[in-house]
């Protein structure tokens, strides 16, 4: 493959500008596969949460862009995350989504690995006497490092650690899993789709608060008032959006619920939630009700992590790759880990609301993010813009550039990093 | 040839023999099973027709629309459905399917489905159980789309009026990607 860089007059950087990038973002093949290369096989790239994988043994099956691999804890409690191919002649070890196990035995000739992905047995070994030594032939394995429960992974054996490459969104990360109220959180379910448009489409949506009341009018007009209220950031200039550095971002749109530890006791409980409150109250001091159901409702924010994670209020969003023109997408569940089972119901509830293919906003979402895809084909000349509120645009104090949750601001720092690692010699 | 009785079969491996398999074929020609897929028959025209209104009234108001993730569980309650609708929910989501606000409704597919398979799951003196088989044929913008589903309906009957109490909608990917689509099962 000749690279584009060399093609293109001006390389990929000459695609995206600070206000507005090319089309061909979204609908050139080419593009697609440098993305893989140089973003997803480049950085620290989200797998799995360490509530999916609890005990030695656990694993799951996860994407790193377009290759397969195993997510698992073994018996030192340290995750390994191996590709998902045999070092023989290449078939795949693991096709259980999730489960527990001892290692993995490849179906074709039964050479077997352990949990690290050491090669541990090759049946009728005579054959590779003086030719194959076991221990040259593990099973790929790749950089790992967790922070806060999330489990990140890089094919870069070299990568900066991750905590560099999180850098300010921690304080984020830190503040969303406050919604356990005392309780770890955990993974409580999931949906899946698939939609016909690109990833960076996706990636966008997630701190575009200006699509919200639009495509999600149906859901507005379907919850309480209270819930509807909540979300009116329309016109709330408390509701903002930082720009984090290397690509992430942070789409605040209940400020009242960036960190739920902090109460002024001013705040009604949602009415909607009364025959909870009454059920926790009969156990529970006043104070820890209060918290767990002002957490009812996820942190409010959706803080995007460049390329593949979301933090969204109450779940996980999950994007991976499929092709130039189609992206899987997962809405992860949260719950509270030992904690009320009534709560944690409620939480299912309000998540098979909006969430999923029949859900009550994504199935909007979806819809607008195929026509991206269709519109972008006509006139590639014509750029897709992301300028939003570039008027108003502030540096504050934690030096974030800021501005309201209806603006760009999080598309920018996203097509600066895409900008950023597309352009990397390396 | 000679051919082995299943007991004989069983005997020669030393196995119990086995139980002659009922399909409830012969309880197909009840006449509540005959009322029952007529009404299953009947809402499966009405999803296809986009007739949400009419659609809902064939629900009794404690009735259960069910569109699980998990293949298995049946313990809907604490876990995570795709749908997971009492009457209020399912109120809700027609309105939001006839009101015009829902971009995903108002573009959805056309959708030709087929209901067979039928077995009878169980019959008391007022409900009856079916289980069947349904494949849903989408179209839309240039793109078929097909679902296969293992269906449960639980019709009650109340005199003349027969209404749905529960459907589960078992689809084949449900553990999978399911895509987003503006229409109902
Ligand atoms: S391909 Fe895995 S053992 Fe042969
Ligand atoms: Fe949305």
């Amino acid at each position: 493959m000749t690279s584009p860089t060399s093609e293109k007059a001006g390389g990929f950087a000459s695609l995206a500008a600070g206000d507005r990038v090319a089309a061909q973002l979204y609908t050139d093949p080419e593009i697609f596969d440098w993305e893989m290369e140089k973003i997803f096989y480049s950085t620290w790239v989200w797998v799995a949460h360490e509530s999916e994988i609890p005990e030695a043994g656990s694993f799951k099956m996860s994407h790193i862009g377009l290759q397969p691999v195993i997510v698992n804890r073994d018996r030192k409690g340290n995750f390994n995350v191996l590709l998902n191919r045999c070092r023989h002649r290449g078939a795949s070890v693991c096709e259980v989504p999730k489960g527990k196990a001892n290692g993995f035995t490849c179906p074709y000739h039964s050479w077997s690995y352990s949990l690290e992905g050491n090669l541990r047995g090759i049946p009728y070994p005579d054959g590779y006497e003086g030719v194959t030594e076991k221990r040259d032939l593990p099973l790929q394995r790749l950089r790992v490092e967790s922070y806060n429960g999330l489990i990140f992974a890089s094919f870069k054996p070299d990568i900066e650690p991750l905590e560099e490459f999180l850098g300010d969104a921690k304080i984020w990360i830190d503040r969303f899993m406050k919604q356990g109220a005392g309780f770890p959180v955990k993974v409580q379910g999931e949906h899946k789709f698939r939609f016909n448009g690109n990833w960076k489409i996706q990636l966008e949506n997630t701190t575009d608060g200006y699509h919200f009341p639009i495509v999600h009018r149906s859901w507005m007009a379907s919850v309480d008032a209270e819930t509807a209220d909540m979300l009116s950031f329309m016109t709330d200039e408390n509701a903002v959006t930082h720009a984090l550095g290397n690509g992430h971002s942070v789409a605040v749109m209940v400020p009242e619920h960036v960190d739920l530890e902090e109460d002024d006791g001013t705040e009604e409980l949602q009415e909607r939630f009364r025959h909870i409150i009454d059920e926790l109250s009969k156990t529970m001091p006043p104070e820890q009700v209060r918290r767990i159901i002002r957490s009812m409702h996820g942190a409010g924010y959706n803080l995007n992590l460049f390329p593949n994670l979301s933090l969204s209020m109450s779940f996980f969003r999950v994007l991976r790759p499929i092709s130039v023109n189609e992206t899987e997408i997962q809405h992860m569940a949260l719950g509270l880990d030992g904690g009320p089972e009534s709560v944690n119901r409620e939480r299912l509830r309000i998540h098979e609301h909006f969430q999923g293919p029949f859900g009550f906003g994504t199935s909007d979402d979806s819809e607008a993010w195929d026509r991206v895809q269709r519109g972008a084909v006509a006139n590639p000349d014509m750029p897709i813009l992301v300028n939003r509120g570039l008027g108003r645009e502030v540096t504050v104090d934690e030096g974030w550039k800021t501005s309201h949750v209806t603006d760009e601001t999080g598309m920018r720092e996203s097509y600066a990093m895409w900008k950023r690692m597309m352009s990397d010699e390396n | 040839m000679k051919t082995e009785t299943v007991e004989e079969v069983a005997a020669i491996d030393n196995r119990p023999a086995l139980q002659p398999f009922d399909l409830g074929l012969g309880r197909l020609s009840d006449p509540l099973v005959g009322r029952a897929i007529e009404l299953i028959w009947r809402e499966a025209q009405l999803l296809d027709d986009k007739d949400y209104e009419a659609w809902q009234t064939l629900y009794t108001e404690d009735g259960k629309y069910v569109i699980p993730v998990d293949p298995d569980t049946e313990d809907f309650e604490s876990s995570l459905n795709m749908v997971y609708d009492d009457a209020r929910m399912r109120h809700m989501r027609v309105t939001r399917l006839v009101q015009g606000y829902s971009m995903s409704a108002v573009a959805a597919a056309r959708t030709s489905r087929t209901i067979s398979r039928f077995t009878v799951e169980g019959i008391t003196e007022d409900t009856v159980t079916l289980r069947s088989a349904q494949v849903l044929v989408g179209f839309k913008r240039d793109r078929f789309q097909m679902l296969g589903a293992d269906l449960t309906h639980r019709i009650r009957f109340t005199g003349d009026d027969a209404r749905i109490e529960l459907k589960l909608i078992r689809l084949v990917n449900s553990d999978s990607a399911v895509n987003a689509s503006g229409f109902l099962l």
